[in-house]
């Protein structure tokens, strides 16, 4: 019965992995960028999410759509800002940018008088719930992150495979040149991502904040949700959120039966394995430049 | 303006190319050899560090400079050669000896840590990187029997050839002479087919192959150079700061790493120099502007953060050649003056491509 | 194996997953001549270049080169044997400067190892210079004095084509492998590189093996010419004997009466 518990939790960690992973993949499917200020995005919509509930007093279902718009809204004023006149510019560059970008948007929420250092809780109605399934007590809130996490998928997926905005943002990815002549609004799309990812990255946070309280080192989270993209496969929607529950379960296994330390480092194992055996992860697709 | 004449190869081959550069950099030794007498206690173990800083530096340029590889998680070498120094000095051996095992050790766990880059590219190299810097740093706090653990460790002046080099003036001098060793020795490896090989791997594999380089061989080598500068870095640093612990070398000190080749200038020489002084002064520099802000804003904790990130950003922007570029700009504007245009050194416009098919 | 013959090509046969990119294709190249591959796209020309490279493994066949193997040797040691290439899309070293591009060029002539460079011992320093000396004369044999300072990134594309060649011409080949000389260049441009060609094979002595569509280049510098489509070996022979092959006129060249046959017929 423990090791059920143990495997959920390790699920519902591993969904908010994904959820950040997630946002990583959006990005770098559609710019080829990798933003290394995910994790911070996801405090920032922790933090948005507290403010608008706690000091603004709104109820939880308007804090949370209204937290969420707002990151979107914010990943469009970033991208139009500060990423896209960059753009074109060497990976590593535009890598660098994003640790810039985390560093001061971290650096601004601390500097935030008292609210910025402290632990905050977010008050969400199913907080400490718990149902009983004949022995097994499930964790309410973790349920809500796996639930939420599913559905999500299941509409970023759709949009990327069915619709015309998904498929310009892959032609975008890979050529951008070519995008621009076939008449793609390749920076408006850009935005779009940008903002997308952002909003991704607010759910995130919202749904982690109750298990791990809002303050502003949350983002560090974000460094384990890259082990999550590669296992997965840089590239793959699916593979995101897959990777990330990957990487959650051995995390969760790890604390439990291993000794100490392990449990810290057990991501980082299992992406140096993954990158030995299967570089390009588990649903990555295999590219070689023809000379 | 200067006009340089070349009359022969063995001047393009030269370090100094010129009478000024032989002017300038004997200018600087002579600074550099008399500065403890020019400046104050405080402020010398400041430029012990910046040289520390820049023989790890040195190391890291080579490596994502000059050779291309993506490594997120350095700091990972230069925790290697701390400890091992802190254990060697710590057991009695003699310093010369403890730096050679620093390197040496630092380079294997390079050599190790470089496997991955034989097979892997761009952002899933700095991934590989970054989990080797966690999984190291989680061994230091948990291998205590040699460092100490979490608790860290102390560490004891460094003992030459019989007498103890104690911390401030003679600890300068030693770095001093190390971090000149080293910078000859990169430079000397820049102007031969080694440092050549390794520019050609960064620009073009498959051509670099086709000229006969063995990719596997010098991206290891390169690894292991780089991790080993890192391990003399990490060793003095250990000296100086005379106890370590595990959380000096996380990931905020591989970014601080990287940072501050990026600032200084990726692909120069001269970038790990000017990197190195701008982390260490920077600290010293808000600190001096605090007193001139209001103190909401001078006593956040997140100031640092705020401006490493806001620099980091403006130079990536605005300067991507880094501070190195921004003097090769001002130095020519005073070359060509009245001549100099403001388009000389515009980057063309570009396009992105997709890198998955490099 | 003969004397004449420096690289032999029995059976090559390359698959990339269900396409046959090559399939069966043999063919001799003998020492000192100028031997032209031609053909449409796709053909598989090039492949059988990146074959020769070692960049791809063919999946039957062999390929042997001055009496060894090829096949045994892994793609960097190909320049040590003495073959050199250049590539379709350039592959230049965008950020170094065109000398150091073709100092890389004198790589496999390299004479000293890791510690005397790193302290720069005379034996590299004397090894500097002579290497330089090499890559002086390429620079005078290709005119390329004028850009021999100037970074690779800012140069125009004629230019950078040339100092491809150079590149490839520092490692001091037995055999050098051309991908599309001229394509991209003016009718100036490509008359200078007949001529260059023509100077490679006579006064160096270097057999060339080139892929090409400019049929008056092909006519201008090749001996002897091989006609490949979808893969397979269509005419092996004189430039005069393969454009007027009925084959190849009709998979590539194309003649005057192409289109008759699209033409409306009387009711």
């Amino acid at each position: 019965m423990q090791l059920l518990q143990i495997i959920i939790s390790g699920i519902a960690q591993g969904c908010i992995y994904g959820l950040i992973a997630l946002g990583f993949v959006l990005i770098y499917k559609a710019t080829e960028t990798v933003n290394f200020a995910q994790g911070e995005l996801m405090m920032l919509g922790a933090f948005c999410g507290l403010g608008l509930m706690t000091l603004l007093g709104f109820p939880f279902w308007l804090a949370v759509l209204s937290a969420i718009a707002a990151m979107a809204l914010f990943g469009i004023a970033l991208e139009r800002v500060v990423i896209r006149p960059i753009l074109g510019q060497p990976a590593f560059s535009i890598v660098m940018l994003t640790i810039g970008i985390g560093y001061v948007t971290r650096g601004l929420i601390t500097m935030i008088p008292t609210i910025g250092t402290e632990t905050h809780t977010l008050p969400v109605p199913y907080k400490d719930h718990a149902w009983s399934v004949g022995a097994l007590v499930l964790n309410v809130e973790q349920m809500v992150v796996i639930a939420a996490t599913a559905l999500l998928s299941a509409l970023l997926y759709a949009m990327f495979r069915f619709t015309k905005l998904g498929i310009a943002m892959q032609a975008s990815s890979q050529n951008q040149l070519a995008a621009y002549y076939m008449g793609i609004p390749v920076r408006r799309l850009n935005g779009l991502v940008w903002g997308l990812a952002a909003a991704v990255a607010a759910v995130a946070g919202l749904l982690l904040a109750p298990i791990t309280f809002v303050h502003g080192n949350m983002g560090f989270i974000g460094l384990k949700a890259f082990p999550a993209a590669v296992v997965g496969g840089f590239g793959s929607l699916p593979g995101a959120i897959v990777g990330g529950i990957v990487i959650g379960l051995v995390e969760a296994l790890s604390g439990f039966y291993l000794p100490e330390g392990f449990k810290d480092v057990a991501a980082y194992v299992v992406v140096l394995i993954m990158l030995v055996v299967r570089p390009n992860g588990l649903f990555g697709e295999k590219l070689r430049k023809k000379v | 303006m200067r006009f340089i004449f070349k009359t022969d190869y063995a001047q393009d081959i030269r370090l100094a190319k010129h009478g000024g550069h032989v002017f300038w950099y004997s200018a600087l030794v002579l600074l550099m050899l008399a500065a403890p007498w020019i400046v104050s206690e405080y402020w010398l173990a400041q430029v012990t560090f910046i040289l520390i800083y820049a023989v790890v530096g040195l190391g890291l340029m080579l490596l994502s400079g000059f050779t291309g590889q993506f490594s997120l998680g350095h700091a990972a070498f230069l925790g290697v050669g701390a400890y091992t120094q802190a254990a060697l000095t710590g057991a009695g051996v003699p310093f010369p000896v403890a730096l050679a095992a620093a390197a040496g050790v630092s380079a294997l766990v390079g050599v190790i840590v470089g496997l991955p880059a034989l097979r892997l590219k761009g952002i899933y190299l700095g991934i590989a990187t970054l989990a080797f810097g966690f999984i190291v740093e989680e061994v230091f706090a948990r291998w205590e029997s040699v460092t100490g653990g979490n608790a860290g460790k102390h560490v004891k002046d460094p003992s030459l050839f019989g007498w103890t080099v104690e911390s401030g003036e003679p600890f300068y001098y030693l770095c001093l002479v190390i971090t000149v060793l080293a910078t000859l020795g990169i430079l000397n490896l820049l102007r031969s087919p080694t440092g050549r090989a390794f520019v050609a791997i960064r620009d073009s594999e498959i051509s670099a192959q086709s000229m006969g380089i063995h990719l596997a061989r010098f991206k290891t080598l390169s690894f292991a150079i780089s991790a080993a500068l890192a391990g003399i870095g990490g060793a003095l640093y250990a000296h100086k700061l005379k106890f370590i612990s595990p959380d000096q070398f996380g990931v905020l000190q591989s970014i601080d790493l990287i940072l501050m080749i990026v600032i200084g200038g990726l692909g120069s020489v001269h970038g790990a120099f000017l990197g190195a002084i701008f982390l260490i002064t920077m600290p010293q520099v808000i600190a001096l502007a605090k007193d001139h802000l209001p103190d909401a804003i001078a006593l956040a904790p997140g100031l640092q953060g705020v401006v490493y990130g806001s620099v980091l950003i403006a130079f990536v922007l605005f300067e991507p050649l880094g501070l190195y570029g921004r003097w090769l700009k001002l130095r020519t504007w005073f070359q060509l003056f009245p001549f100099y245009r403001r388009g000389m050194f515009r980057r063309q416009k570009s396009f992105q491509k997709s890198e998955r098919l490099k | 194996m003969s004397t004449g013959v420096l690289l032999s090509a029995k059976d090559l046969s390359v698959r990339f997953g269900g396409v046959l990119a090559v399939n069966k294709v043999s063919f001799d190249v003998h020492r000192g001549e100028v031997f032209t591959l031609i053909g449409p796209n796709g053909a598989g020309k090039t492949t059988v270049f990146n074959l020769i490279s070692r960049i791809y493994t063919p999946t039957s066949g062999s390929l042997d080169y001055d009496g060894t193997p090829l096949l045994a040797h892994a793609p960097h040691e190909i320049a040590q044997l003495g073959i050199a290439r250049t590539f379709q899309n350039i592959e230049l070293f965008e950020h170094a400067t065109v000398l150091q591009n073709l100092l890389i060029g004198r790589y496999v002539h390299r004479e000293t190892g890791f510690w005397s460079q790193l302290f720069f011992t005379r034996a590299t320093r004397d090894a500097e210079i002579r290497a330089r000396h090499q890559a002086e004369e390429v620079i005078d044999l290709l005119e390329l004095q004028k850009h021999r300072d100037s970074l690779v990134a800012g140069l125009p594309y004629g230019v950078r084509k040339v100092v491809e060649l150079a590149r490839a011409l520092c490692t001091e080949p037995k055999l050098l492998l051309l991908d599309e000389p001229s394509s991209g260049l003016n009718v100036e441009e490509t008359g200078d590189m007949a001529f260059w060609i023509r100077d490679i094979r006579d006064e160096l002595g270097v057999t060339v093996l080139m892929v090409e569509h400019d049929m008056s280049l092909v006519s201008k510098v090749s001996d002897r010419v091989l006609a490949m489509n979808q893969g397979e070996v269509l005419a092996l022979g004189t430039p005069a004997e393969v454009q007027s092959h009925p084959g190849v006129v009709e998979a590539y060249l194309g003649s005057a009466g192409d289109v008759e046959s699209l033409r409306r017929k009387a009711a």
